[in-house]
C-alpha cells in the first residue's frame, strides 16, 4: 500500500520530539478524523531554521509525511520553508495512496502554523502566510480508562 | 521468514485441510451438474444433499430450509429485500441495529430510499440491544426485524432469544445475521425463534464464496436469482458444488468441536484480555466482558492511531484489524465503536485481535509483549499524549 520511503519514514521517522521553549510551534488537524500534527521550530536571528522537531497522532501517513516535512525544513530559510507545499513532501515519498494525500497537507499546515507562531511570537510579518485554520479539537473531557 | 501470528481470524480464518481435501475430488472427478440425470451429476446432488444435510442439524433446521449463497453478503440482501417485498402489504416497517454489519446496513438505507421505514436500535455500552428498545420500537406495520447474534467488531453476544420470543408474540420475522456467531456458539432456530440466519463459509475454516440463508418453512420469500430451477427455484445457477461441500464439511467439524475448541480459546482470551488491561495503561475492553464470542477482544488504547498500530504489529508477523478511519476508507471510525459510545478520538485506537483455535499461549505472550512496546513508541511521539501527560503533571 505505502511505498519503501513512506514505510521507511514511518519505521525510522526523522526528527520525533519536543523543543523547549521553541521559537514557533504549530498543531494542525482534528482528534475526530484521527490525524494531529504538532511540529517545532527553532529559528536563529537569521531566520534559518535551526532545529525541527514533531509528534503526531495518526496512520502510517500521517507519521511520514510529518518526518519528510521535518527533513524538507531544516537548515532552511523562513521563505524556503513556506515554499514546501504538500506537493513536496508527497514527491519526496515516492507518492502516497490517494485517500492518503490530505495527510500531506496536514504537513504543509503544520509548517505553517508553526512559521504563523513564530511571526506572533516575534511581531514580524511574514511574506505569503496567512493565518492557519485552527480546528484540533478541545474541551472535550476524555474519560479515564 | 518470520513467523506469522494470524490473530484476525473474524476477518476471514484458514481453510482447513480436511474441507480442501473434501472440495477436491468436485472439481475435476465428479464434476457433473447436479441437475442432470447421469450418475456423475447425481454424485454431486447426493454431495449437496448431505451438506445440506449436515446443516440442518447444526441449526436444529430442516434441510429444505438451507438454501445456499454465494455467502453471508448475500444471505443479508437477500433475507431482507425479499422479506420487504413478499410482506409489503402487510407493512413496511423493519427493525434493525445500529451495529449490524453493512450488508445489513446499506440494504436498509436502500430499502429506505424504496419507501420502508427502518428503526436502528441503539445499544448499550457493551453493545447490547435493550429488548424493551425493541418493544417500543414496535409498529402495526413491523414486519422484520434484523439484529445480528454477535457483533463482528466487539464480539458481543445479543439477547437472540429475547427478541425472537417478542418479534414472534407480535408476529414479525426474525432474521438474524450469524456470519460470526454460526459455529462458534450453539444455535438452535426453534429455540431461539429464528425464522432466517445468515451464515457464511470462510468464518468457520470453510471456503470463500459459499455461505447459506436459512428460511424457516411457511416464511414467504421471493427467489432472488431468477433462472433455473436450483435451490427449490429461489436461488437460479449451478451450485457450487466444491464450496457446499466444503461449507458442510466446516459445518460438521465447528459444531463436533465447539465446546471443546471454545473452552479453550476462551482460556486464551481472558488471558490476553487480562494481560493487556493489566500492562497497558490508559486502555479499554471493548464489547461485553462475558457474553461475546469466544475468540474476541477487542481493545482501545487512548493516544493513539490504530493503523500505525496495526502496520507496526505486522512488521512483527502479527496480523490483526482496527476500526480506526484510516482503515474504513473514511473519515470517520467504526460505526459500531461510535455506537458504543466511544468519543472519536479513542475509537481512532481501537484494535481487534480474533483467535483461533490453532492460537498459542507463546502466540499471545508474543503479541502482547509487542502490543506493549508498539504502544509506548506510539504514545510517545503522540501530540494528544504529550497533552495528556503535561494536564496530569500540572
Amino acid at each position: 500500500m505505502y511505498s519503501e520511503k513512506v514505510m521507511d519514514h514511518f519505521q525510522n521517522p526523522r526528527n520525533v520530539g519536543e523543543i523547549e521553549n521553541a521559537s514557533g510551534v504549530g498543531t494542525v488537524g482534528n482528534a475526530k478524523c484521527g490525524d494531529i500534527m504538532r511540529m517545532y521550530l527553532d529559528i536563529d536571528d537569521n531566520g534559518i531554521i535551526q532545529d525541527v522537531k514533531f509528534k503526531t497522532f495518526g496512520c502510517g501517513a500521517a507519521v511520514a509525511t510529518s518526518s519528510m516535512a521535518t527533513e524538507l525544513v531544516k537548515g532552511k530559510s523562513i521563505q524556503q520553508a513556506l515554499e514546501v507545499t504538500n506537493k513536496a513532501v508527497m514527491e519526496a515519498l515516492d507518492g502516497l495512496p490517494p485517500v492518503k494525500v490530505h495527510c500531506s497537507l496536514l504537513a504543509e499546515e503544520a509548517i505553517h502554523a508553526a512559521l504563523w507562531d513564530y511571526a506572533e511570537k516575534h511581531g514580524i510579518k511574514i511574506e505569503g502566510l496567512s493565518k492557519p485554520k485552527t480546528d484540533i479539537s478541545e474541551g472535550e473531557e476524555e474519560e479515564e480508562y | 521468514m518470520k513467523k506469522t501470528i494470524y490473530l484476525d481470524n473474524a476477518a476471514t480464518t484458514k481453510t482447513s485441510l480436511a474441507v480442501v481435501e473434501a472440495m477436491l475430488p468436485y472439481f475435476s472427478e465428479f464434476y457433473g451438474n447436479a441437475s442432470t440425470v447421469y450418475s456423475l451429476g447425481n454424485e454431486s446432488k447426493r454431495a449437496m444433499n448431505e451438506a445440506r444435510d449436515n446443516i440442518a442439524a447444526v441449526l436444529g433446521a430442516k434441510s429444505e430450509e438451507i438454501y445456499f449463497t454465494a455467502g453471508g453478503s448475500e444471505s443479508d440482501n437477500w433475507a431482507l429485500k425479499a422479506t420487504a417485498e413478499a410482506y409489503k402489504s402487510k407493512g413496511n416497517h423493519i427493525i434493525t441495529s445500529k451495529i449490524e454489519h453493512h450488508a445489513i446496513l446499506h440494504t436498509c438505507e436502500w430499502l429506505e430510499k424504496q419507501g420502508f421505514e427502518v428503526t436502528y436500535l441503539d445499544v448499550d455500552e457493551n453493545g447490547k440491544v435493550r429488548p424493551e428498545d425493541l418493544k417500543n420500537a414496535i409498529r402495526p406495520t413491523t414486519i422484520l426485524i434484523s439484529v445480528m447474534f454477535a457483533n463482528n467488531e466487539i464480539g458481543t453476544i445479543e439477547p437472540i432469544r429475547e427478541i425472537g420470543e417478542i418479534a414472534h408474540e407480535n408476529g414479525i420475522l426474525f432474521h438474524t445475521d450469524a456470519v460470526q456467531a454460526f459455529g462458534q456458539v450453539p444455535i438452535n432456530v426453534d429455540e431461539l425463534h429464528i425464522d432466517m440466519l445468515s451464515a457464511s463459509g470462510h468464518k468457520l475454516n470453510g471456503p470463500k464464496g459459499i455461505g447459506f440463508l436459512y428460511i424457516r418453512k411457511g416464511v414467504k420469500i421471493r427467489s432472488f436469482v431468477h433462472g433455473g430451477a436450483q435451490e427449490r427455484k429461489r436461488r437460479a445457477g449451478t451450485e457450487n458444488i466444491p464450496g457446499i461441500v466444503g461449507l458442510g464439511v466446516a459445518a460438521k467439524y465447528a459444531a463436533e468441536s465447539m465446546q471443546e475448541r471454545t473452552a479453550k480459546e476462551i482460556e486464551l482470551r481472558d488471558y490476553l484480555i487480562k494481560r493487556i488491561m493489566d500492562e497497558v495503561p490508559h486502555t479499554k475492553l471493548n464489547g461485553h466482558p462475558q457474553d461475546r464470542l469466544p475468540n474476541n477482544a477487542n481493545f482501545c488504547f487512548r493516544f493513539i492511531e490504530g493503523e500505525s498500530l496495526l502496520i507496526m504489529l505486522d512488521m512483527e508477523g502479527i496480523c490483526g484489524s482496527s476500526g480506526s478511519a484510516c482503515t474504513s476508507g473514511s473519515l470517520d471510525p467504526s460505526h459500531v465503536l461510535l455506537a458504543i459510545g466511544l468519543p472519536h478520538e479513542i475509537a481512532h485506537g481501537s484494535l481487534r485481535l480474533t483467535l483461533s483455535e490453532e492460537t498459542t499461549k507463546e502466540d499471545i505472550d508474543f503479541t502482547v509483549d509487542k502490543i506493549k512496546d508498539i504502544v509506548a513508541k506510539l504514545r510517545s511521539m503522540s501530540p494528544l499524549y504529550e497533552d495528556f501527560v503535561k494536564k496530569s503533571e500540572k
